[in-house]
Order: structure tokens, then sequence, then C-alpha cells
């Protein structure tokens, strides 16, 4: 068969015939097959949302068990192993295995819809990164399956992690886990990257993508440069503790101190990569709500990628009480205080959008607009902890626990609340139910502060962060009580919002194209999309095209109901990274089984190396390289076909 | 500020008012960062709901609103936080210069070693005659500073008392020098605040100010040698491979050093009281009051606790 390597595809309008041909090219097969071997942006995204909601679920139960420990002095509830292996399984289960990937998942599954594009640049990449978060995962639960949880805390410090102070497989598992996992959000970021960079609708220059893209990408990239810094520290320490490297044995001229920097290098700009999107995703939902465009695209688009560059450079606000020189500790803390203002300008920027539009208060619009009073106060409590002295008392008490939780909940798990009500009909044809939405909204909100603001004044009182029980003279008790009660509440708030997922995928009401008159282009095609997502592909006039006619009388128009049709086989547009205009045709993958073997090939390298089992060990190598060899094969039908040039 | 009483509180951890010259600036910078964010907050909160409940000029409930309007809320939002983050920067240089180091030559040098799960606590001189070792309660003159020199004996902890200062780390393999300074006798709790294993919870510590003369008179005490009474020979045969007794066999170095024991308030790194029930009772059986304590369990006969007991309190 010949492959024809210049093509010029004919612009055409979407017709029965052409998507009856699209489905048989781009459906997923059919059963259990199907369902391992899938390539389908929208499959794997809604995956890694169950998936993430699952861990979520999890660490919300040990931190559950533990509030009961604390809500009252000198209780016994709990063990002090019991209860470090609790808060150390919560803070690793929920900065790891819930925020970062959650967001991962609506991002996969909205990316292609709101570039305008068929699938993410590389689908089976994209299957990789779901199966290998989803096996690390469980390598990072098996050891709290059988009482051998990690339990040194999520940040790890040496020398406390390290063999001399902590025997037992508990960290080694917790180092293979995280070096897999951190494989699984590296090919992850890199995806985005490409399609980014390659994937969007003819004419939706980087000036008309949504915020969302933005918060994503710069996620992404930052995540391809933090990364390695922690895989490289938790296999040093993997080394340290059983080859017999001396990477942080200060007795063999290691460092302790080395540990931390790696850590927060990589730490703190994770930090701001499981918040960006999800702030990107308030800047696109909120405006729907408030009936205008977001105040201020291009300086939030900047303030974004500014937050990302500044975030590189605070890492050592973590450290302040470790002895640094007064001239750094100067220098990390002006970066620390400055780095509130592109904070700053988002803020804002969704003030004026609410104030200069006409708000409608649904159920993801309660959840978008608290979120900024919550980013307010998670935000002023951080630029408290950047001033040093302040932070000397501040630091490993309470008060950072309530800033760390107002800003992971208040900025991830609320817009990711309010982003479920809002592209739930997209993924499912079905609206959730709003009567319910209000009580599930009001719930988590009261339950979110009475359980975490009263963490502040704990925090102020002196109450140190990782301590099982504390005194009866502390003065710490009622203050517990109320932050357990407020918690309970909390978790009550968020079993409602599943019971409205449940709910609505039961009986929601239909929810047709687009039932928030909404102006991106994933609210073009049909709910939930067909595998193809578009069947003809859109042309972008500007940032709103499905607004256009009304916010604009004159002037160029987006095309969604005519386009560019690829139908020889899968394929998928390529653009120009700047202006998106079309260069090439992408010849997109179907099913596979490669990139779940692959995974499963490394989680077999990872156990062997767990178990200090050589030939375990070796037999992954040998399917590590199998599995790759398996996927760079060559095959015909993935020969990219470059556009012909135009006349 | 710093004339409200600890004991208002009833938290004796709080650093919201502090005890001495040297916390006093941090004090007053906390309140003003804390002030200046609640006043962010109840602005950022009233404009919020201002634009939520603002009232609106009826209209189709799906009508959109011009592109336009908004941005004087960015030049003026962000301009007006500009000032403020500045001004805190600037603040929280000085309050640093301010507190980096005493004004006068510390005479007083403790070297304080964290270990799993208590303080070892060393007073330096370049006499070794006058050095001495004590655990879990520190001594201090008023009225001047004392330099801390903070090591990490096994793993990291942290030191802080915040009524006198911020936290220190006591990190192995480096020494991280800070200094405190009481402006009044009293006594004070402190904690390890870097998590450091299972009894984190439970690795407290005291100081206690006196005047000059009070710890001068201490300090010589500290440096007498205790009198040997009987039970010394229990102790030395089950307890001398880790506790010392100046003076005696016993001169373990793995627990504290136990010569004035009877001098203290606390037990088990301050979190248990010094009395002979208690006493008793951490030593019959120390891991139910302090679970995974390095302290084991002992053998010994009900004559031999009874002679023990009796001399841990002769240890004055």
């Amino acid at each position: 068969m010949t492959t024809a390597y210049e093509r010029r595809p004919v612009a055409a309008a979407d017709t029965p015939a052409l998507r009856k041909k699209l489905d048989t090219l781009w459906e997923t097969s059919p059963g259990f097959y199907g369902w391992l071997a899938t390539v389908d942006h929208k499959q794997i995204g809604i995956r890694y949302i169950i998936t993430a909601f699952l861990f979520l679920i999890a660490g919300g139960v040990e931190a559950l068990i533990f509030r009961l420990q604390l809500s009252w002095s000198n209780l016994h509830l709990l063990t002090p192993e019991q209860y470090d292996q609790l808060f150390t399984m919560h803070g690793m289960t929920m900065i790891f295995l819930y925020a970062g990937p959650v967001l991962s998942g609506f991002s996969n599954y909205l990316w292609p819809l709101l570039l305008g594009a068929r699938d993410m640049a590389l689908p089976r990449l994209n299957a990789l990164s779901y199966w290998i978060y989803l096996f690390a995962g469980i390598v990072l639960y098996s050891g709290f399956a059988f009482g051998f949880g990690p339990d040194a805390g999520w940040f790890n410090y040496v020398p406390l992690a390290a063999r001399a102070y902590n025997d037992g497989p508990n960290i080694d598992l917790y180092a293979l886990g995280m070096i897999l996992l951190g494989i699984s959000t590296t090919v992850g970021a890199i995806n985005f990257v490409v399609t980014f960079l390659r994937m969007r609708a003819p004419g939706m220059s980087i000036d008309r993508v949504p915020i969302l893209i933005w918060g994503t990408l710069t996620a992404s990239a930052a995540n391809i440069f933090a990364i390695p810094a922690v895989s490289l520290a938790f296999f040093l320490l993997w080394l340290d503790r059983n080859v017999g490297t001396h990477f942080f044995d200060v007795g063999a001229g290691g460092s302790a101190l080395l540990w931390q920097h790696l850590f927060w290098m990589f730490g703190h700009p994770w930090v701001y990569a499981i918040v960006l999107p999800a702030m990107g995703m308030v800047s696109d939902g909120l405006p729907v709500f408030c009936r205008r465009p977001l105040v201020g695209y291009t300086v939030v688009a900047v303030a974004t990628v500014a937050t990302m560059v500044l975030g590189f450079g605070v890492w050592v606000h973590h450290m302040f009480a470790t002895g640094l020189p007064g001239v750094s500790l100067s220098f990390f803390s002006a970066a620390s205080i400055i780095i509130a203002l592109p904070s700053a300008v988002g803020v804002f920027a969704w003030l004026a959008t609410i104030w200069t539009g006409r708000p409608q208060f649904t159920t993801p619009f309660l959840f978008f607009a608290s979120f900024i009073i919550l980013f307010t106060i998670g935000g002023v409590s951080g630029y408290m902890t950047g001033s040093v002295p302040v932070d000397w008392q501040l630091t490993d008490t309470y008060f950072v626990v309530a800033h760390l939780h107002y800003v992971l909940i208040g900025i991830n798990v609320f817009p990711v609340v309010g982003a479920a009500y809002f592209w739930f009909p997209k993924m499912t044809g079905r609206l959730m139910d709003e009567r319910l939405g209000r009580w599930n909204f009001w719930t988590m909100f009261a339950g979110f502060n009475i359980g975490f603001f009263p963490m502040h004044i704990s925090g102020l009182l002196g109450m140190p962060r990782r301590i099982y029980t504390y005194g009866d003279g502390m003065g710490w008790n009622w203050v517990n009580l109320v932050t357990t009660a407020g918690s309970f509440l909390f978790a009550i708030g968020v079993l409602i919002f599943f019971w409205n997922v449940f709910v609505g995928l039961k009986r929601g009401k239909p929810a047709g194209d687009n039932p928030w008159d909404a102006p991106t282009l994933e609210w073009a095609t049909s709910s939930p999309p067909p595998p193809y997502n578009f069947a003809v592909l859109p042309t972008v006039a500007s940032r709103h095209p499905l607004w256009e006619d009304r916010l604009q009388a004159v002037g160029e128009r987006s095309v969604t109901a005519k386009g560019l049709v690829l139908d020889k086989g899968r394929e998928a547009l390529g653009t120009t990274p700047l202006d998106a205009a079309p260069n090439i045709i992408l010849k997109m993958p179907g099913d596979t089984l490669v990139p779940l073997c692959l995974a499963l090939a490394m989680t077999v390298l990872t156990a062997g190396l767990a178990l200090m089992n050589i030939i375990m060990a070796a037999l992954g190598v040998i399917l590590i390289a199998a599995a790759i060899l398996a996927w760079l094969w060559p095959q015909a039908v993935l020969g990219e076909t470059a556009e012909a040039p135009h006349a | 500020m710093a004339a409200f009483s600890t004991r208002a509180f009833a938290a004796p951890l709080q650093y919201l008012t502090g005890a001495s010259a040297r916390a006093e600036p941090v004090v007053w910078l906390t309140w003003g960062v804390l002030l200046i964010s609640v006043g962010v907050i109840v602005i950022i909160a009233g404009l919020l709901l201002g634009a939520l409940l603002r009232r609106r000029a009826a209209a189709e409930p799906r009508a959109l609103m011009p592109d336009k309007g908004g941005y004087s809320w960015l030049w003026i939002g962000v301009g007006l936080s500009t000032l403020a983050l500045l001004f805190t920067v600037v603040w929280t240089v000085v309050v640093l210069a301010k507190i980096q180091a005493p004004a006068t030559h510390p005479r007083v040098i403790i070297e304080i070693t964290g270990r799993q799960w208590w303080w070892q606590v060393r007073y330096l001189s370049t006499d070794p005659r006058q050095q001495f070792d004590t655990a879990n309660e520190i001594h201090i003159p008023v009225g001047q500073p004392i330099r801390l020199k903070l090591v990490g004996g096994d793993v990291i902890h942290s030191f802080w008392v915040p009524q006198l200062a911020g936290k220190m780390d006591a990190i192995p393999g480096q020494i991280n020098e800070t200094w405190i300074e009481a402006s009044n006798p009293g006594d004070w709790t402190g904690q390890c605040t870097e998590y450091c294993g299972v009894q984190h919870a439970k690795m407290l510590l005291r100081v206690v100010a006196e005047t000059p003369s009070g710890f001068a008179a201490w300090r010589a005490h500290q440096l007498a040698k205790p009198q040997v009474a009987a039970g010394h020979a229990v102790f030395e045969s089950h307890c001398g491979n880790c506790h010392a007794v100046r003076g005696t066999a016993a001169d373990g170095s793995f627990g504290p050093d136990l010569s004035h024991l009877m001098q203290r308030h606390t037990l088990a790194s301050a979190s248990l009281p010094n009395d002979p029930v208690t006493l008793a009772h951490w030593i019959a059986d120390p891991q139910s009051l302090k679970p995974g304590t390095r302290m084991p369990q002992v053998a010994l006969t009900g004559g031999e606790r009874g002679s023990l007991i009796a001399y841990l309190e002769s240890l004055n």
C-alpha cells in the first residue's frame, strides 16, 4: 500500500455520512480489550478524574481518623506509629495522587476539545501516563496496606528517612513509587506542551487560547524542569538505603540539607503546578456565569507564567530555620513576598469580572466565586510566612497547616468541584442537580471554614505540626475540637458531591450541546462528544468563538459547522506553534495495549527493586525494552502527511 | 504588647507576646503582617460581596455584557498590593538586621543537641572544669544575651521557645547558632518543631530565667558532684550504660545526664512532672508513658527498684 505524503485536505460541511465514517475510524473497540487499549483522551481523562477522586477519599478518611485522635488532649485512639503513617499517607495521597492527577484528568479531557483538536498530540503517551499513575499509586499504597506505610512525612527528610533511623520497606516503597510517578507526570507534561504547540485549531493563535490552557501549559513546563530534582532525590535516597552510598549520610561526608534543597526545588514549583490549572478553570468558567469575557485576559495569562517563573525562586522559604546565611534569607524572603503580586492580578481580574458582569448563581459559580475569598485567605497567610522573622515563629505550626489547606482545598478542591459541575454535562450529556448542588456547596464551604480556619488560631497559640497528641495545659483543646467537627462536616459536603454525581448519571436532565451558553469550542460539539470530537475541524477567529455574534457586530467569524475534513484514517491536523496555521496531517494511533504493557513492565522493575530481587528487576528491564520496541515499530499508517502548499 | 501576661492566653507556646528585647520587634512585625492580612481579607470579602449583590438593571438572563471596563480594578488593586508588599519587605529586612546578633557579646554559651526524643544541654567553657551537662531544662540569667549552638545528635530537630525567639533547626553535621534573652525571671516552655519520629510530640523543654545571682548559684550547684548515696550500685549496674551521674561509674551518654535530677521540675523531655509517683511509674514502664521512647523497661527486683528510686531522689 502506498501513502500519499502530500495532500490538500478539503473544507466541507459536517454531514451524517462523514460522521458515520469517522465513527468507524475513531471508536474505541468494544469490551474489555477496548477498555485496556483505548487511547481516547476523553476516556483517559475521565479515568484520571475517577482515580484521583478515589485517592481523595482515601486521603480524606486518613485525615478524619487522625482528626479524631487530635480532637482533645492526651487521646489514645492511635499509636504514635499509626498516627505517623496516617499523616504521611494523607499528605502524599492528597499532594501527589489527588491534586496533580485530578487536574491532569480535566486537562486531558478538555484540552483537545478546547483547542478544536481530535486528540492529544501523543495519545499513546497519554495512556502510558495514566497507567503509570495508577500503578505508582498502588505501589505507594502497597506498604501501607501491610502496615509498612511511609512514616517520615510526605517531605521525607533525611536522616529520619535514612536506613539508620527507618529500617523496613516503608521508605523504599515510597522512594520507588515516587520515581515511577515522576515518569507519569513527566510524559504527561511533555504531551501537554507538544499538544499546545501543534494541535490548536487553525486561527487559534496563542492569544486566543483559554486560560486553562495557559495554566496547564505553564504547570507542565514547570514539571519538566522540577520533577528531575525530586526523582533524583528519591533515587539517591534509595541508593543510600540499599546500595550503601552516602549522599545524605552526614557521618560519611554526605549532607542532610541536600535532601531539603532537592525536595523543595521540586516541591515549591509543584505547589504552583497543582493550583495554576485550577485557577485557569476559574478564569474560564467564572466569566460564563458573569455573562461577559474575563477582565484582563492578557495580564492574567502573563501573571500565570510569571507565578511559575518566580515559583522556581522561592523554595528556600521552606528552609528559613535551617541556618542559612542572612543574605540568602533576605533574598528568598523578598521573592516569597513579591510572588503575591501575580496572584493579586488574578484576584482583581476575577472581582472585576463579577462586578462588571451579571452573575448567575449556579452551583459551579458558587464554587468559583467562593474560591476567590479562600484563595485570598490562603494567599495572605502565605505572605505572612514569607517574612523570615515571622516565619521563624509560624513555621512548623498549625498556622502553616491552615495556610496550605486554604491553598490546596481553596485553590484546587473548590475549583475542581466547580469544574466538575461545569463540565459534567459535557462529559455525560446530563446536568447535575442544582438544589443538591447548593447543599453540596454550602456544606463544603461551611465545613471547610469551620474545620480549617481555627487552625490559624491553634498555630498562633503555638501548636506544632505532626504531633500525635498534646498536653492538657497547652491551650489547644477547644480549637482542635472545632477543627475536628468542621472536618467531618466538610467530609459530608464532599459526600453530597459524590451523591450528586451519582444522581446526575442516573437521572440528570439532558444537557444539550451548550447548557451554560459558554463561549469556547468544547461547547460547539455534542455532549458527550463523539470519539473524534469534531467532525469537521473548526476555524477560530477570536477568544470566544460561540459568543462572537453578540460581542462584536462586525469582524471575522469562527466557523464550526464547516471546516477541513480529515477522514483518510485516524487523522488530526498539525498547526504552527504561534499562529496556528495548518501545515501537516498527523496520523494518529488507534487502540493499543503497548502503553499498558510498558507501564506494567516498569512496575515489574519497581517491584523487583523494592524486593531487592535481581531476577525480577532484570525481567522488568527486558520487558521494558520489548515494550519500547513494540511501541516504536514502524507502521505505515502512522506516516504523517504534509499539507500541500497553499496557492 | 509584651506587657500582656503569657498566662492570659493559657497557651504556653503562643508568640503573640514576647518576653525579651529580642522577641519584641518580631512580635510587632507579626502583629503588623497579621493586621495587614486581616485588612486584605476584609477588603476582598467586601468587594466580592459587593460585586455579587450589587443591583443591576433588569435584563434577559442570558444576555451578554460587552467586553469592556474593569481594567481600573487591576491597576488600583495591583498598585496597592505592591505598596503593601514592598513595605513588608523593608520591615522584614529591618527586623532581620535587628535580631541577627545581640548588642553585647554573650558570656553564656550553651550547646544544645537534639536527640530522639530529648535535649542534651552542655554549658560550654574554655575551662573544662567549668563545663557541665544537663538535659531538657535550661537555666539562663536575665538581662543578657545567651548564645546557643544547636547540633543534630541523630536526626533533625528544631529548637523553639516561642516567648524568647523563633525556631532554629538542629541538624546533624552542622552547628547552627542563635541567641536568646529574657528580660525578667520566668519559666518558659519550648518544643521540638521538626518532625523527628514517633515521640516528636513529647520532646518539650523548659527555659528558666533567673536573676544573675540565682543563676550563678544554680551553676555552682550543677558543677558540684552529687553525693554518693545508697543505691548507686543499682544505678551503675542497670542505668549507667546510658545515663551519667558525675563522680560515679555511671558515665553513659545515650540518655540524659542525671547528676542533679532533683533540680529539674520535669521528666521525659519536659513531658511529665518530676514527682516520686511519676518517677516510679516512668522507671517501671516508660513505654506506657512515652511509647517508643529509647528508654527500655529494665528488669528490677522490688528491692532494687526501691533503692534505685531512693538514689535518684537523692540526686539533688
